[in-house]
């Protein structure tokens, strides 16, 4: 982790022209996996992309060795294909890998699983994910590494009871080498997750109550993600609130809940690349 | 059991630095007090919150620590099951998950407080190591031999005041072996926990009683269970007799009769585990027993019948 005076000196590198031609050939990318396979989490990936692609293509420190580099946990592990297709562009993952992705003899499934290449943790289940990071921070400070530890969670997850004792130990703990961000999408499975708790929302100024130093921004603007988490005071775990829309960037995917799971047919597929190719997202 | 546990860990923790003791609330005393303060950053004591107490020592075993999660036996594998499961067995990572006061250790706290089925619940997930030593030195041992298991370990613990049953014994502990901890010749009884205790005493008498010779083995490693160990005992001792503290559902006694069935043993076995049901009994541990049937005298009124 570094500390703060080092990070004032940290220079905003990061490509956003770049970032965003990227993450229209992720979308186009997942979209042509969704015409191989019944059923996907289409939505749920594209709601957090550019949140993956920052943190891989931005923030990560990613050549030091294996036991240096600093981790992603994709804590929402049905928004995988965003993380697939972003080790896919690192070259950690295989083209004929993904292209097998939920078929017999291929090893990517919809949820990521630990030891697969690229993958530091099988998430699926909800919930596990920043407790699991939590743990490796904590081994991080311990061991006196420089190492960031990213967790990526959905706004929904944050309904599961084990999110908040991890929330509630981490700053306890005195860790500091931990990023969270929140997908906040406003949607889960059965409807929008703000009427599904009411109470629940704003949601920083919960987590902000718990300890952690907590920002909220648009999580489709490469360059408020990647200014954000890099201007952190780091004196504290960062949780990075950001607002994001359900399906971002197909409109008639957009904030409607069935495409949490569904794979488009031939011609809304060819209807969601015409749309992505005509628009910078 | 609590303190030797403690002890043995601080002894190994002490030269490894690996070993993390993630609580949650509930702490060995003994050596672990030490610990503490010797290792404050390897303590970790994460509050009444079993979930994280099991996530966070998935996270440590992630960066290839070896971390050991420690409460009260039921709080650490029934509260945060999904954390074993998916987090220590599924990614088959090496936390080892110390539940104290297996089965009805905590006799007068009531059924909230019994693991009455965890032998069970816990040899179904795969992955997934169990032991349960039957006395202090074994306790030792097992801890020992937690640290070379690639993957989980459930350590089975007792609590306080088990006594010596194994320093005599004609082998020594081996993780995935059972062991004599007797020998004799015209019955066995395997046990393993704290109940061995009664097992030793058994034999004894049922030897005074009949004449007959009769060992006693600790089968400690759950699992994986040591199936060519047991199936050469259902095929060369005339009288097999399992004795747990555990439901009969899924515990040593019904595995043992699978493993009759594949010997094609033809020997008399008898199992005396706990019934089915919550106990809604109050008094010693013993007395518990009892009132599910564990009873030394019962017990060997039926075995003199055999």
């Amino acid at each position: 982790m570094l500390n703060a005076p080092e990070m004032k000196n940290l220079k905003d590198t990061f490509d956003v022209a770049a970032a965003k031609k990227r993450c229209q050939k992720f979308r186009k990318r997942i979209l042509d996996i969704s015409q191989t396979v019944t059923a996907l989490h289409i939505a749920p990936a594209f709601s957090c992309l550019e949140v993956v692609d920052t943190i891989y293509f931005g923030l990560m420190r990613r050549n030091l060795g294996k036991d240096s580099d600093d981790t992603f946990i994709l804590s929402k592990g049905h928004g995988s294909l965003a993380q697939y297709v972003v080790l896919e562009e690192l070259g950690v993952l295989k083209k004929e890998e993904l292209d097998k992705y939920c078929k017999p003899g291929g090893y990517l499934a919809t949820h990521p699983d630990y030891g697969l290449p690229g993958i530091e943790a099988s998430t699926g289940s909800l919930g596990h994910g920043l407790g699991l990071a939590v743990g490796m921070a904590l081994a991080d400070k311990v061991q006196k590494k420089d190492r960031v530890v990213y967790v990526v969670m959905s706004d929904g997850e944050l309904q599961e009871g084990s999110i908040w004792e991890a929330m509630m130990l981490a700053p306890t703990l005195g860790i500091t080498g931990l990023v969270g961000v929140v997908d906040l999408n406003d949607f889960q499975s059965l409807g929008q997750t703000s009427k599904v708790h009411p109470n629940f929302y704003p949601v920083l100024d919960k987590v902000q109550a718990f300890g952690w130093e907590t920002v909220e921004v648009d999580g489709h603007d490469a360059r408020a993600i990647y200014r954000a988490v890099i201007s952190r005071s780091g004196r504290k775990p960062l949780m990075l609130i950001a607002r994001t829309t359900k399906g971002k960037g197909v409109t008639f995917m957009e904030n409607v809940p069935i495409w949490h799971y569904r794979s488009p047919s031939p011609t809304e597929y060819d209807q969601a690349i015409k749309e992505l190719e005509s628009s910078s997202v | 059991m609590r303190n030797t546990f403690a002890n043995a860990f601080y002894e190994i923790a002490k030269r490894d630095p690996r070993l993390f003791l993630v609580v949650a609330d509930i702490s060995p005393v003994a050596s672990a007090a030490a610990f503490q303060k010797e290792y404050p950053e390897r303590f970790v004591n994460v509050g009444v919150a079993e979930q994280v107490m099991v996530g966070v020592a998935a996270g440590l075993a992630l960066r290839g620590c070896i971390p050991f999660a420690y409460t009260i036996a039921t709080f650490t594998i029934y509260r945060p099951f999904e954390q074993v499961r998916v987090d220590c067995a599924y990614q088959n990572l090496p936390v080892r998950l110390v539940g104290i006061g297996g089965g009805v250790t905590y006799s007068t706290l009531g059924g909230t407080h019994h693991t009455q089925e965890d032998i069970a619940i816990m040899s179904a997930v795969p992955n997934m190591s169990i032991i349960a030593p039957c006395d202090p030195a074994e306790t030792v041992a097992a801890t020992h031999a937690c640290i070379q298991v690639p993957g989980p370990v459930y350590l089975r613990l007792g609590k306080a005041g088990e006594p010596d049953l194994t320093s005599q014994a004609p082998e020594p502990f081996q993780f995935g072996k059972i062991r004599f901890i007797k020998k004799g010749r015209d019955a066995c009884i395997i046990s393993y926990g704290p109940i061995a205790k009664m097992g030793v005493d058994l034999a004894q008498k049922f030897e005074e009683a009949t004449g007959r010779s009769t060992a006693v083995v600790s089968a400690h490693t759950l699992k994986p269970l040591d199936r060519a160990g047991i199936g050469s005992i259902l095929t060369s001792y005339p009288l097999v007799i399992i004795l747990e503290e555990h439901s009969c559902v899924g515990g040593l006694g019904a595995q043992v009769k699978q493993i009759a069935w594949d010997v094609r043993a033809s020997c008399k076995l008898k199992t005396f585990s706990l019934q089915d049901k919550f106990i809604h009994f109050y008094g010693s541990q013993r007395e518990l027993w009892t009132a599910h049937g564990l009873d030394e005298g019962l017990i060997l009124s039926e075995l003199k019948n055999s």
